[in-house]
């Protein structure tokens, strides 16, 4: 059994799955039930300023589905917690009591001014919690009154409220970033000049998950209306990696601590964030799509494949990709692959050879003898690698990827006599 | 009373006679959809005999485009309600699915083809649009599933079409000679109203050919004829007592069972059918459904030389049929006049692949004996007129289906190939576009 536990920007738990700041961490009775689980830690749904609480509508969540499949994406148009402030911190308070051993973090956002951040500091301290996060990334809602994503779309907002953070508070400071800007490496490097402890991502995209073609709005719908929401769960997994791999290898922010968010559902999901560098990784929408439960798996698979590796801990493989993720211009040229196609596996679909010869490199020859069996040559001097094929073949390993052993050296765009800016 | 009625109460008869397949719900046909992989050149149409786009059918239904997936399936085979229950699959369109190989299960292609065209029927929609009046005007022998499938196609071209039957009903085979857990709820009647639905057909109503109608007239009054036969002659075993009460023609049987109150049926005890064809299966389970107690269906040869699928040869086993192989029927016993046994000789295949009797016999106690060992064409009704030309009993057709004769075509089971409703659809079919193109 390899030891799960982890730490990251002086925050421990037992295991590096948390939950994220959203309705499942809403209140002790939800935390409780999360940790009963397993679940190593939460991020408490953001709180706001002391008064009244924001009001939320109805309905308040679109899904994408796919194939028969549920909630493939999913969006939601939810505001921060709608209960009073006290109310949170005095349960935050009493499960941190009375599960030491997790990780409590308590998500924030106030408006952008020193004092109202002072102010909720001093009291979020009291509760006993392990560290705070500060949402500069809630896209919906909140950015309209220069909160979430309006924060963090501007990067020396970011660093100055980080900076009063670390003034006002000696708990750990997350940063949790918006991914509706261009480049994440900007409000990455923003927090860490402010002093941030660490980054947690991606936060939701701005999104219209579908549009009621009966009543012509958006989705989720209220009172014939809708807005845009905030959109997470398995199909934003890509774009979280990509985000989450250009913070760890930016020369500026390669050391700043990671919690990595984005479509997270099985262990796997996970370890590839930790694979590029992730501490912990923190799963909503997976908990909303199935309940507390599925982190019995996220667990049991994790510490099943690490055994299986070898990996003692979640440090022995945390960041190991990082050194495989570069740019397009270092990759070598000179690399060749072709498909190869196992007759024996394959089950006469024909789908490799419709989507090569129509989208791709004309390189799949489809021939049908006289009994009507269907066969499917590669044609080796058009294929180009591309992988296509190998990727909609319905057949585990009756397609696969060959190295071609040309005998050529490394070569990237750089130094390719194609490139008019050679050796310039 | 060895033979009697009502031996179930109506309410298990009711019960044992709803269909086969319970029709998908949205969500099973939802979930069928996705694991079909939209294969390209798919092997499901090539084993269609109609060439159904089936690919494109199944991701129409994905997409809640269910119209558009019925129309695919009718555009190619305007009885592909019908045949969506009553085509063997199994040895069609799904024994060839690519998901036998990866996953041991193909897609259920024939319950999403009847989820499609039920959800199409429900709205009373008629997706096709007749052509312009040509002012060409076809008969069309027989309202089965070969002369409507004729008719519908040709009246979509424009023209006119007569069709004449003669029966009470039209349909055929499917109104009249499918099992009825099959065709439950007047189904094999509302499609042939839906199909009627597209305008230019009008059927005449018991018109026997060779008595009220003939050939020669036809040909002479109508630019083209189309000849839908289908089987009018059943064979005889030829054993003497064949005429004892208790004996019955399975297909005379099943065309009750499709026309009568099923409480009405008599139903014997000890329930004999001798055949090996998809007929045997369907008389044997439907006699069982309706109460007999011991149904045994005797075949001379062994399981894998029946006409009847393993599929079917399933169903039979599953309802309480016993399959008996390897017994040709050799005397009807009758006292009386009232059937008492059968008595079958054992059989065995020689070196020469002969089926010869081994001398040994066997007999089996029978109130009733179904006799479902084939029905051939009858080309009695032709013969008042030139006829066209008939080769090994069947009427001789080409691959457009035109007979010797100039101005008229055949198809279905009085022309060569195999006796299915989905063949005959597609002869029919087949012949609208050759008359189309000979009228032109």
């Amino acid at each position: 059994m390899a030891d799960l536990s982890c730490k990251i920007a002086g925050v421990t738990s037992p295991n590096p799955f948390w939950l994220a700041s959203a309705p499942p961490t809403d209140k002790q009775y939800n935390v409780e039930r999360a940790f009963e689980a397993g679940w190593g830690g939460v991020v408490w749904k953001t709180l706001g300023e002391a008064g009244p609480p924001v009001v939320n509508v109805s309905s308040r969540y679109g899904s994408v589905d796919y194939n028969g499949q549920r909630m493939i994406g999913f969006n939601n148009i939810e505001l921060i917690t709608d209960r009073p402030l006290q109310v949170n911190l005095d349960e935050i308070a009493a499960v941190k009591k009375a599960w030491p051993d997790r990780a409590m973090v308590v998500s924030l956002m106030v408006p952008c001014n020193e004092q109202a951040w002072k102010e909720i500091l001093q009291r979020v301290e009291q509760t006993g919690c392990d560290a705070v996060e500060l949402n500069f990334g809630c896209p919906h809602g909140m950015s309209e009154r220069g909160m979430g994503a309006a924060v963090g779309q501007v990067p020396e907002y970011i660093r100055d409220v980080t900076g009063w953070c670390k003034t006002y508070t000696d708990l750990p400071v997350f940063v949790k970033l918006t991914p509706n800007i261009s480049d994440i490496r900007q409000p990455a490097r923003a927090a860490h000049e402010g002093g941030a402890d660490a980054v947690s991502l991606i936060n939701t995209i701005n999104s219209i998950v579908s549009v009621d073609l009966d009543i012509m709005a958006p989705m989720p719908t209220v009172a014939g209306k809708g807005a845009h929401g905030g959109y997470c769960g398995p199909a934003v997994r890509p774009i979280a990696l990509s985000m989450v791999s250009e913070i760890a290898r930016d020369a500026q922010t390669q050391n700043l601590p990671i919690s990595g968010i984005g479509g997270i559902n099985h262990w796997h999901d996970a370890a590839e964030f930790i694979a590029l560098g992730c501490g912990s990784v923190q799963v909503c929408t997976a908990a909303m799509r199935y309940g507390y439960r599925i982190i019995d798996d996220l667990v049991d698979g994790l510490n099943n494949w690490m055994d299986s590796k070898g990996y003692n801990s979640i440090e022995d493989f945390r960041g190991a990709a990082i050194p495989n993720v570069t740019d397009w211009q270092h990759l070598d040229l000179n690399y060749e692959t072709i498909a190869s196609i196992d007759e024996d596996k394959c089950i006469e679909c024909g789908l490799c050879h419709i989507v090569c010869e129509d989208t791709s490199h004309q390189a799949i020859r489809a021939s049908k003898d006289s009994d009507g069996k269907r066969s499917y040559t590669v044609i080796d001097d058009e294929c180009v690698g591309c992988n296509l094929c190998e990727l909609v073949c319905p057949v585990p390993d009756c397609i696969s990827m060959v190295e071609v052993e040309n005998g050529k050296p490394y070569l990237n765009w750089g130094g390719h006599p194609n490139n008019p800016m050679r050796g310039g | 009373m060895s033979i009697q009625k009502s031996r179930l109460s109506v309410e298990k008869i009711d019960e044992n006679f709803v269909d086969l397949h319970a029709p998908l719900n949205l969500l099973q046909a939802e979930q069928e959809a996705a694991r079909c992989l939209f294969c390209h050149d798919a092997p499901c149409v090539d084993a269609c005999p109609t060439g159904i786009d089936i690919p494109g059918f199944i991701r129409k239904i994905s997409s809640g485009n269910l119209n558009g997936a019925a129309t695919t399936i009718l555009e190619e085979n305007i009885m592909g309600g019908t045949c969506a229950t009553v085509c063997p699959v199994e040895e069609l369109c799904e024994q060839v699915c690519v998901k036998n190989t990866s996953e041991q299960k193909p897609v259920v292609i024939g319950q999403l083809q009847r989820f499609a065209t039920d959800h199409l029927f429900a709205q009373a929609k008629q997706p096709f649009q007749r052509a312009p009046d040509s002012g060409k005007h076809i008969a069309v022998i027989g309202a089965g599933p070969a002369g409507l499938s004729c008719a519908h196609r040709l009246a979509m071209l424009g023209h006119q079409v007569s069709v004449f039957e003669s029966r009470p009903k039209a349909g055929g085979l499917n109104e009249y000679g499918l099992a009825a857990y099959k065709m439950n709820d007047q189904r094999a009647a509302k499609e042939v109203e839906f199909i009627l639905g597209i305008g230019g057909i009008e059927i005449e109503y018991e018109k026997s050919l060779g008595k009220d109608i003939s050939l020669d007239k036809l040909r002479q009054q109508f630019d083209a004829v189309f000849i839908g036969l289908g089987h009018t002659a059943v064979n005889a075993l030829g054993l003497d007592n064949e005429a004892a009460d208790g004996v019955y023609n399975a297909v005379d049987y099943i065309e009750d069972i499709r026309q009568q109150d099923l409480s009405s049926l008599p139903v014997g005890r000890d329930v004999v059918v001798i055949g090996g064809g998809n007929t045997a299966i369907d008389i044997a389970v439907q006699i069982k459904k309706l109460g007999a107690e011991n149904v045994s269906m005797v075949y001379r040869r062994g399981l894998k030389a029946m006409g009847a699928t393993e599929y079917e040869q399933e169903i039979a086993q599953t309802n309480g049929v016993v399959i008996r192989t390897q017994g040709k029927p050799v005397a009807i016993h009758a006292a009386d006049g009232k059937l008492s046994a059968v008595e079958f000789e054992y059989t065995q295949t020689d070196s020469n692949g002969r089926l010869v009797g081994t001398g040994e016999n066997f007999s089996l106690p029978a109130d009733q004996l179904f006799k479902a060992i084939g029905q051939s064409f009858d080309s009695q009704p032709l013969s008042d007129s030139e006829g066209p030309q008939i080769v090994a009993g069947r009427i001789q057709v080409d691959e457009q289906q035109r007979t010797s004769l100039n101005n008229v075509w055949a198809g279905g089971d009085c022309t060569t190939g195999a006796d299915l409703t989905v063949e005959a659809v597609n002869d029919g079919k087949l012949a609208a576009l050759s008359i189309h193109e000979y009228l032109k």
